[in-house]
């Protein structure tokens, strides 16, 4: 693993480089965030708020489908325990990125505190799957990765809030690319592993829960189940990875 | 609403995202061993987190009604075909994404 400190004479350098490196990885969500941070500005604008608004809170909130709910519930009237709570269910999935990054976020100094607080789906996702070349410091890399999305984002919200909806073209159907880039991480994370029970529960279990518990509240039923699941797995599945 | 009490309700918002982000490694702290359960969970979560992002994102497809799913059904072969072929992450993205814009804008409308 690369060391800045062990690099008296490239430190600047291994940042380029982790840049460098970061940057097309990222390239994917920089369409989707500034086409979805985008439609969240308008969102805004036609709501009537200043740009100022998707701007701060694409700045402070950093997570898209709270950002669009947050539009609702600023033109409700004022409960900020429901907002708080609503904020805590709908986010609740970042506690499995939280869990999954522990390893890899612990020698990253202070930018692990950044990185902490952008840990949205797509830096998880990327962070967690990207083969960083040995000569990249892993630090920086996740760093970038996660600052390129956030800048992203800001300025696709702050356009959209500047600009309404002005838009000229149409782009009907062009936030697939955020599904287009979860079918490929899971592809990915498939053909990387040794079993697969674990990618197959995830896609069969949120599966039930959606049927039975619809769009809106399926989330934390399936990482209930996903939980359990994967708990009472726990030992034929250590057993399996101990047999290769 | 008045503007202190947006400001309160963003703050509100913030926290409840932040408490998400941060309550993992506050609980599990880095100059402590983390529990052999927390680690195995750490290990097997990921590849379940992915295919639940990918069921997210199909969240409000309806096979029942509309286009009954199949753009997205489409695509989604498009995106799995490309990718086993090439294995060019960027180059599946947006050969999915392009299929998926002609369909929905040209196709099924």
């Amino acid at each position: 693993m690369a060391n800045e400190t062990a690099q008296p004479s490239g430190k600047g350098g291994a940042k380029s480089k982790a840049l460098k490196a970061a940057f097309p990885y990222t390239i994917p969500i920089m369409t989707g965030f500034l086409f979805l941070g985008f439609t969240y500005g308008v969102q805004m604008n036609v709501n009537g708020f200043s740009f100022v608004y998707p701007m701060l809170m694409s700045m402070t909130i950093f997570a898209g489908s709270m950002e669009f709910v947050a539009v609702g519930l600023l033109l409700q009237k004022f409960d900020p325990i429901n907002a708080f709570f609503l904020t805590m269910i709908i986010n609740a999935r970042h506690l499995f990125y939280g869990i999954s990054m522990l390893d890899k976020y612990r020698h990253t100094g202070l930018k692990k505190y950044y990185l902490i607080f952008g840990l949205c789906d797509e830096s998880f996702s990327i962070n967690y799957t990207a083969q960083i070349p040995a000569d990249v410091d892993d630090g920086w890399f996740m760093f970038f990765v996660t600052l390129l999305n956030q800048l992203y984002w800001v300025t696709g919200s702050t356009l959209g809030g500047i600009l309404g909806s002005l838009f000229p073209f149409n782009t009907d159907g062009l936030d697939f690319v955020m599904t287009a880039m979860f079918v490929v991480i899971f592809l990915n994370q498939w053909m990387q592993e040794k079993n697969h029970v674990s990618s197959i529960l995830g896609l069969v279990l949120p599966t039930i829960c959606l049927v039975i518990f619809k769009a809106d509240h399926f989330i934390i039923p399936s990482m209930i189940a996903l939980l359990v699941a994967l708990t009472l797995l726990r030992k034929p599945l250590e057993k399996k990875e101990a047999a290769i | 609403m008045t503007i202190p009490q947006q400001i309160i309700t963003v703050a509100m918002i913030v926290l409840g995202t932040m408490l998400t982000r941060f309550l993992p490694f506050l609980v599990f702290r880095s100059d402590k061993p983390t529990p052999k359960y927390i680690q195995y969970l750490g290990k097997v979560l990921p590849a379940a987190v992915f295919g639940l992002l990918v069921i997210y994102c199909l969240k409000n497809v309806s096979i029942f009604s509309g286009s009954h799913g199949l753009p997205e059904l489409i695509a989604i072969l498009v995106v799995i075909g490309l990718h086993l072929w090439r294995k060019q992450m960027l180059l599946s993205i947006a050969g999915g994404t392009i299929c998926y814009m002609m369909l929905v804008q040209l196709v099924f409308k």
